[in-house]
C-alpha cells in the first residue's frame, strides 16, 4: 500500500473545487485550484458502428463538439473538460477512434481561437478484453488496439487518459446478484487490485511518453452496476453502499502506480479517493440521470473538481441537441458553486453542507460517500497492511457508518434490508487472516471457466 | 410424511438441503417426477417471482430459490428424459452482436427456467449467424434478445430480419433491454417486448399464445 497517511483528513476541508494537488491544462485550466468545472460526457444515438457510417458518426461528433462548446463559451464558462468515452468498436478498431479523438481536439482549439474558451479532452478507450471469454487479459488483439488508441490519442493532444477497466468483473456480477461479499472481496481486492497493477503501469508510462496526464480508473462496472441493481430494487442498498466502499481500493491503484487525477465521472468512490491521494476529482450526480438513475445527485457533487453528466445521446430536445441541453445544466450547476466558493470558506462549506445534507439521510449509499464516511473509510483503508486487508477494513467501516447513523436517526435503512448489515458483518468476520489463504480457499469455489487465474498471477488450482 | 406441499415450501424458502432429502422420498412414495415439476417446483418459482414482481425479495434471495429448483431438476431431469417427457416449452435467449451486457438477460432466463422453460442461453456478443444455427440445432419456440446499448439496437434489428430471412418465421421472437421499447420491438419485427425480468414469463407466454 502506497499511501499510509491523508492528504485530506479533515472533512471539513474535504470539498468540491479544491484538491491538495491541482492540475494545469495546456489552455490554463486548474482542476482542483478552486473551481469546479464542467465536464461534458456524449454518446451516439442508434448507429450501427461501421466503416461505411464514419461520415454520420463523424458528423454527429462535430456537432457536438461546436454547439456545446458554442454554447459553454455563451455561458462563460471558466474551462471545460470533454470526455470522449469510445464506443466498443472505436478502440477495437482505433483508426475510428482516432477520427473522433481528431474532430473533437480540432472543435476545442476552434473554440479557444474563436472565443478564447479554455477546454481540454480526456480520452477514455474501452477495455475490451472481455469480447473474449474467459477474457484475456495482458495480451492479445484487444489489449494492444486499447494501448494503440492511448498512445495515439495521447499524441494527438488529449491530456487525459482514463479507462472503466474490467479485472475483475468476471466474477463480480454473480457475486452481486447473489449478495456474496466474499466474492465481492475477491473480484475487487485480489483479481482487480492485481489488474489494475497491471494495466496502470502501461497507462502511466504512455502518458509519460507524451507529457500528458494519467487521469484515472473507475469501479464503474462493479459499484455502479451495484448501484443501477439497488435502484431496481434488485439487492438491498446497504448490500450496494458497502460494495462501494471496497470498489475504493480497486480505483486506488491507478493512483498509487501514478495516476494524478481527475478521477473519472461514474467513479462514486472518488471523495474516498480524494482524501487518500488529494488529486482531483470527476463525479456525476443529477445531470447523470441521462444515463442512469442514482440516489445522490445533490450529494456527489460536494467534493467534486468536475462535474459531468455521464453521457447523453446526440439527440434533439426542445431546447437543442442533447449534449448542448446538459452542458448548460452542468454550467449552471458549476456557477452556483463557484459563487457560493467565491464568497469565502463559510459560504462553500454551507453550500456544500446542503448538497450533503439534502441525500444523505435517504439512502444508504448517499451515506456511505459524504465527507465524514469517506474520510472515515479512507482512513480505514490506509491504515491497512494490503489490499486485501484494506478492502475489508473499507466494508467493516462501511457497516459500522451505516449501523451508526441509522441508529441514530440520521439514515433511512428499508426494513427488509436491516438483516443485511448482520449477514455482511458475520461474513467479514469469517473472512481468512491472510490474503494467501483467502486465495486458497477461493480457487476452490470459483468457476475457473470464467477467468484465467494466471492472467491475473493466481495459481491455478488451491494446491498450485 | 412428506408432501409436494413441503416441496413447494422448501423451494419457495431456498432450503436446498431439504430439497435434496425430499425430491428422492416423493418419488420413492410412488409420485411421478412430472407431478413435481408441475406441482411444487414451478409453483413454487411462481410464488417467488410474484414476490420479486412486488419487491418483497430482492434477487439474491430468488437465486437461493432457484438454486434449490435446480437441485431437484437434477434428479427429476433425467428421469422426466427417460419417461419421453420434454419441457413444453424450449427457448433460446442471448445479448446481440457488439454487446456484452449481461445480467438483465440471465434474470430473464431464470425466469424462463422457473417457469418451466428448457432455456438455452447463448451468452453474449452473440452475432445473427449463431442464432439462426442455435435455433436449427435446437427447435426452440421462443427466442430472446436483449441489447442495452443503443449502438447495437440495429444488431438486434439485423438478427430479427436475419432470422426471418432464414426461413424461421414461426419461432416467437421477445426482445428486451434498457433501450428497447414496445414501439422499436414493433418496428423491427419481434413478437414480444418485455421491459423487465419480472414480466418476462408472462410476455413470452403471451407471444406463445398460452
Ligand atoms: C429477451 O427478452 C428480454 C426481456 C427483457 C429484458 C431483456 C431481454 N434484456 C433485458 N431485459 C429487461 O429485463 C432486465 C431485468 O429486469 C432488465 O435488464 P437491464 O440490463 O436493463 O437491467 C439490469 C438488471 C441492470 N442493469 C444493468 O446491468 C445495466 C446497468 C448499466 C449501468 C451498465 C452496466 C452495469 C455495465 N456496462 Co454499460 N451499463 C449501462 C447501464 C445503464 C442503464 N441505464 O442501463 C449502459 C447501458 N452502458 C453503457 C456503456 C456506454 C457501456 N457499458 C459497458 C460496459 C458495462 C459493464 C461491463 C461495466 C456493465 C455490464 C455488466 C454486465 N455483465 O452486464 C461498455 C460496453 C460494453 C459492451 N460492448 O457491451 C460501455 C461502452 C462503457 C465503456 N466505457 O466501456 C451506456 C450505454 C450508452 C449507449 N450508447 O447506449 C449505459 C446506458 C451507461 C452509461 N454510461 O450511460 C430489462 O432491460
Amino acid at each position: 500500500m502506497k499511501y499510509k497517511t491523508l492528504a485530506i483528513s479533515d472533512p471539513a476541508k474535504l470539498i468540491y473545487g479544491v484538491a491538495p494537488n491541482p492540475i494545469e491544462t495546456r489552455h490554463g485550466m486548474r482542476i482542483g485550484g478552486g473551481l469546479i468545472y464542467p465536464e461534458l460526457n456524449f454518446t451516439l444515438p442508434d448507429i450501427n458502428i461501421r466503416k461505411e457510417a464514419m461520415p454520420e458518426i463523424a458528423r454527429h461528433y462535430k456537432q457536438i463538439v461546436t454547439e456545446a462548446l458554442e454554447r459553454a463559451a455563451e455561458l462563460e464558462a471558466p474551462g471545460v473538460m470533454l470526455e470522449f468515452e469510445t464506443l466498443p468498436p472505436m478502440t477495437e478498431h482505433p483508426a475510428l477512434g482516432m477520427e473522433i479523438v481528431n474532430i473533437l481536439l480540432e472543435g476545442i482549439e476552434r473554440a479557444h481561437g474563436k472565443y478564447g474558451l479554455k477546454a481540454t479532452l480526456r480520452c477514455t478507450p474501452n477495455d475490451n478484453r472481455e469480447f473474449i471469454r474467459p477474457p484475456v487479459m495482458r495480451s492479445g488483439r484487444y489489449w494492444d488496439a486499447m494501448l494503440e488508441l492511448f498512445d495515439q490519442s495521447a499524441a494527438a493532444g488529449a491530456e487525459f487518459l482514463s479507462i472503466e477497466s474490467v479485472g475483475g468483473k468476471e466474477l463480480h456480477d454473480d457475486a452481486l446478484v447473489n449478495g456474496d461479499l466474499r466474492a465481492v472481496l475477491f473480484s475487487l481486492c485480489v483479481m482487480g487490485v492485481r489488474d489494475m497493477n497491471f494495466i496502470w503501469e502501461h497507462i502511466v508510462a504512455i502518458a509519460a511518453k507524451h507529457g500528458v496526464h494519467a487521469a484515472g480508473d473507475t469501479a464503474c462496472g462493479f459499484g455502479n452496476t451495484a448501484m443501477v441493481l439497488a435502484e431496481r430494487k434488485m439487492i438491498p442498498r446497504v448490500f450496494a453502499a458497502v460494495v462501494r466502499a471496497v470498489t475504493a481500493v480497486r480505483s486506488l491503484v491507478a493512483y498509487e502506480c501514478g495516476a494524478v487525477g481527475p478521477g473519472k465521472d461514474c467513479g462514486y468512490e472518488n471523495p474516498i479517493l480524494k482524501a487518500i491521494t488529494g488529486c482531483p476529482m470527476s463525479m456525476e450526480g443529477k445531470t447523470a440521470a441521462c444515463a442512469h438513475l442514482s440516489p445522490m445527485g445533490n450529494l456527489a457533487a460536494a467534493t467534486a473538481d468536475l462535474w459531468s453528466n455521464e453521457s447523453v445521446q446526440n439527440i434533439k430536445l426542445l431546447g437543442g441537441m442533447a449534449p448542448t441541453c446538459y452542458m448548460e445544466q452542468l454550467i449552471y450547476d458549476c456557477r452556483l458553486m463557484n459563487t457560493a466558493a467565491a464568497e469565502g470558506e463559510a459560504s462553500a462549506l454551507k453550500m456544500r453542507d446542503w448538497l450533503v445534507k439534502s441525500d444523505a439521510g435517504l439512502d444508504p449509499q448517499a451515506m456511505i460517500i459524504t465527507p465524514e464516511s469517506s474520510v472515515a473509510i479512507a482512513n480505514a483503508i490506509v491504515a491497512s497492511p494490503s489490499h486485501y486487508a484494506a478492502g475489508i477494513a473499507a466494508a467493516r467501516a462501511a457497516v459500522k457508518i451505516l449501523r451508526e447513523t441509522s441508529e441514530a436517526g440520521c439514515l433511512r435503512i428499508d426494513a427488509r434490508e436491516a438483516g443485511w448489515l448482520d449477514r455482511m458483518e458475520d461474513e467479514l468476520d469469517d473472512m481468512p487472516d491472510t490474503e494467501d489463504a483467502f486465495i486458497e480457499e477461493m480457487m476452490e469455489e470459483v468457476d475457473l471457466e470464467k477467468f484465467t487465474p494466471a492472467d491475473y498471477g493466481l495459481p491455478t488450482t488451491a494446491s498450485a | 410424511m412428506s408432501t409436494i406441499e413441503d416441496l413447494k415450501t422448501a423451494v419457495i424458502n431456498g432450503r436446498r438441503k431439504d430439497v435434496k432429502t425430499l425430491v428422492p422420498e416423493l418419488l420413492e412414495s410412488g409420485i411421478e417426477p412430472s407431478a413435481l415439476l408441475s406441482q411444487a417446483l414451478i409453483p413454487a418459482m411462481g410464488v417467488v417471482g410474484e414476490r420479486f414482481k412486488n419487491n418483497e425479495i430482492f434477487v439474491p434471495e430468488m437465486l437461493v430459490s432457484a438454486r434449490a429448483m435446480k437441485e431437484a431438476m437434477n434428479v427429476l431431469e433425467p428421469k422426466l428424459l427417460e419417461a419421453g417427457i420434454r419441457p413444453e416449452h424450449t427457448a433460446l435467449i442471448g445479448t446481440v452482436e457488439g454487446d456484452l451486457h449481461d445480467i438483465g438477460k440471465n434474470l430473464v432466463a431464470t425466469m424462463w427456467k422457473g417457469a418451466g422453460f428448457d432455456v438455452i442461453d447463448l451468452g453474449v456478443n452473440v452475432p445473427a449467424a449463431r442464432f439462426i444455427e442455435a435455433i436449427e440445432e435446437h427447435k426452440p419456440h421462443i427466442v430472446g434478445l436483449s441489447a442495452l446499448l443503443t449502438t447495437t439496437m440495429p444488431a438486434m434489428r439485423d438478427t430479427v430480419a436475419a432470422i426471418r430471412e432464414a426461413g424461421h418465421t414461426s419461432v416467437k421472437l421477445l426482445v428486451g433491454g434498457a433501450p428497447i421499447t414496445q414501439s422499436y420491438a414493433n418496428e423491427i419485427g419481434a413478437d414480444g417486448y418485455s421491459r423487465d425480468a419480472a414480466s418476462a414469463v408472462d410476455a413470452a407466454k403471451e407471444a406463445l399464445g398460452v
